[in-house]
């Protein structure tokens, strides 16, 4: 294992992030603070409770996740897009790595991102609501979980895209629906039967559903089958970028 | 045992260009092999197909005794490369580029040797700047810096000076040289022959996708090589005698200069004669000149042959 390589890209990613630090930070800050003006205090007065947590403090689970999900993609994408179109790429493929080493440092440098901007939300929404969070230890493994995941995820996204207009354009349409329709704003038992059933098609669900039981212990789809979804998507975005690196598909002709 | 010993490498890409048609080539540990070819002669395929950015179709590429493909991480650790395009992170400060490619190819943090590297690099005082503030060459510095930064043992320098003003051009001859000095072996690509005159020890020519000589420089330039001796005469000549026509002499500049090529290789290169015979002839020599024919000549030749035979 080439841990120095490892190193060496995991602190170059981050650098990228330290540069940006106020727009990292501030951005995040002020929408999270927007959700909370518009679904918690205008709209959430008007519904006391879901399932016995009122508005303001139910949408947090889903508020912090659809952050977290969108910058681990759109941070692991554009880390190894970046290289690719400006040519740096050369020098990854020339040195003395494989893909693992290589995805390790991207990835984990775009889900350490991603995990720092979703606890920057989660202490943003304890400044609007009351936060109590039942399971912190599981909250914290599935924030993690879902960060790397999703970075894995992005970075297959970074690899295929062509152009800037190929990044954005999965996290546009496949994946801000399924966050947004994946209950991150309401539970799935509110909605029609029909919609529940198809809801349950979302792998995005299974997510949200996880992580808001970790703070209320309330949960849309039984624990472990939140766990089951999350470490299935895992293990399949691996499998996707070892089938990658083995090809060379779209990086070593 | 060659440093780098190419055989019968073959790379088609998807689409069916062939860019290497079996190309074979050893390198010798501390040489300066320049690489001369053509655009699309297969230079920059060749490249990356040691250094591991494509994949060779079929044949085997081994660095120090390591083969390319299936012991990857040990050949690639010896090798250093820098590209022809200017592939750097704009917005990222020259000290941390070189820093990233001293660590992905898994050398420990080493600040003294980056300082060196700068320094020799004229780059020391730029070394907190942004790569997007420096000027065209400076880049060029710092893609070779970044090589250099993991210390390989051999360097892949893929056209270094295209494009670089004459100064600078200067500055890179001389780092390859301390290079050399240091034990490095170097394979540059370019298509400056007078860059392969003045800094190879061997020159290969390669022209698509074969590589068609490999040889000591000052051995191919006296093989091939040809001179010219040129004749200026008092008087205009306006015919020359039977046998002089018959040496291969030529008339230039309305019959002020005669022109006699000759081989440099041959025992009796027959100037004595030809000056006894032009005497003869009544013509009075003014001026002697002889020119040896530059690797551009030879270079020329070459590929204009294989394109006759085509």
């Amino acid at each position: 294992m080439n841990w120095q390589a490892i190193r060496a890209i995991y602190v170059f990613e981050m650098s990228r992030f330290f540069r940006t630090l106020l727009q990292s930070f501030v951005s995040p800050v002020i929408s999270t603070s927007l959700y909370f003006v518009v679904f918690g205090a205008a709209i959430g007065s008007r519904i006391d409770q879901v399932e016995g947590v009122s508005y303001g403090a139910f949408i947090v689970p889903g508020l912090i996740m659809l952050s977290v999900m969108t910058q681990a993609i759109s941070n692991a994408s554009f880390g190894i897009y970046f290289p690719k179109f400006i040519g740096t790429i050369y020098e990854l493929l020339s040195a003395p790595i494989n893909f693992l080493e290589i995805v390790l440092g991207y990835v984990g440098a775009a889900a350490t991102k991603a995990l720092f901007i979703g606890l920057v939300i989660l202490g943003t929404s304890a400044l609007f609501v009351d936060l109590t969070i039942q399971h912190p230890i599981a909250m914290l493994a599935f924030m993690v979980l879902t960060c790397l995941s999703f970075a894995l995820f992005g970075f297959i996204i970074g690899i295929w895209a062509g152009n800037f207009e190929q990044l954005q354009l999965i996290p546009l349409l496949i994946v801000t629906p399924l966050v947004f329709l994946g209950g991150s704003f309401y539970s799935i038992s509110m909605l029609p039967p029909v919609w529940q059933t198809i809801s349950f098609f979302n792998p995005v669900v299974y997510l949200v559903s996880g992580f808001r039981w970790s703070f209320f212990g309330l949960a849309d789809v039984p624990i472990g089958l939140s766990l089951l979804a999350i470490g299935g998507f895992t293990t399949l975005c691996l499998a996707i970028i070892w089938w990658i690196f083995k090809t060379g598909w779209r990086i070593r002709q | 045992m060659p440093m780098v010993q190419i055989t019968n490498v073959r790379k088609s890409y998807a689409g069916g260009f062939e860019a290497l048609k079996g190309a074979s080539l050893d390198i010798h540990e501390g040489e300066i092999l320049a690489l001369l070819g053509p655009n699309g002669a297969g230079k920059t395929t060749l490249i990356s197909t040691i250094c591991g950015i494509t994949q060779p179709t079929s044949g085997t590429i081994t660095v120090g005794g390591h083969d390319v493909v299936t012991d990857y991480r040990g050949a690639r650790s010896l090798v250093g490369l820098v590209p022809q395009e200017i592939n750097l992170e704009p917005f990222e400060r020259v000290i941390n580029t070189v820093r990233f490619s001293r660590g992905l190819f898994g050398k420990p943090k080493d600040d003294a040797l980056l300082e060196r590297v700068l320094r020799q690099l004229s780059l020391w005082d730029k070394r907190d700047n942004r790569i997007m503030e420096l000027s065209g060459g400076m880049k060029r510095r710092v893609l070779i810096a970044k090589a250099l930064a993991h210390e390989p043992r051999v360097l892949f320098l893929d056209e270094p000076t295209a494009g670089v003003d004459v100064e600078l051009r200067r500055d890179m001859w001389d780092i390859v040289a301390g290079l050399k000095e240091a034990g490095v072996t170097i394979i540059l690509t370019t298509h400056y022959i007078e860059e392969a005159e003045a800094i190879a020890d061997r020159i290969g020519v390669i022209n698509e996708g074969e590589i068609l000589l490999v040889e000591e420089k000052t051995a191919l330039m006296t093989r091939l090589g040809q001179k010219e001796l040129r004749i200026e005469l008092h008087e205009p000549a306006m015919a020359l005698p039977a046998a002089l026509v018959e040496r291969g002499l030529r008339i230039e500049e309305g019959g002020h200069v005669l022109v006699y090529t000759y081989d440099t290789a041959q025992d009796r290169t027959g100037i004595a004669t030809l000056i006894r015979e032009i005497s003869d002839a009544g013509l009075v020599l003014r001026d002697l000149q002889t020119r040896q024919n530059s690797l551009e000549d030879i270079f020329v030749g070459l590929v204009s042959k294989q394109e006759d035979a085509a």
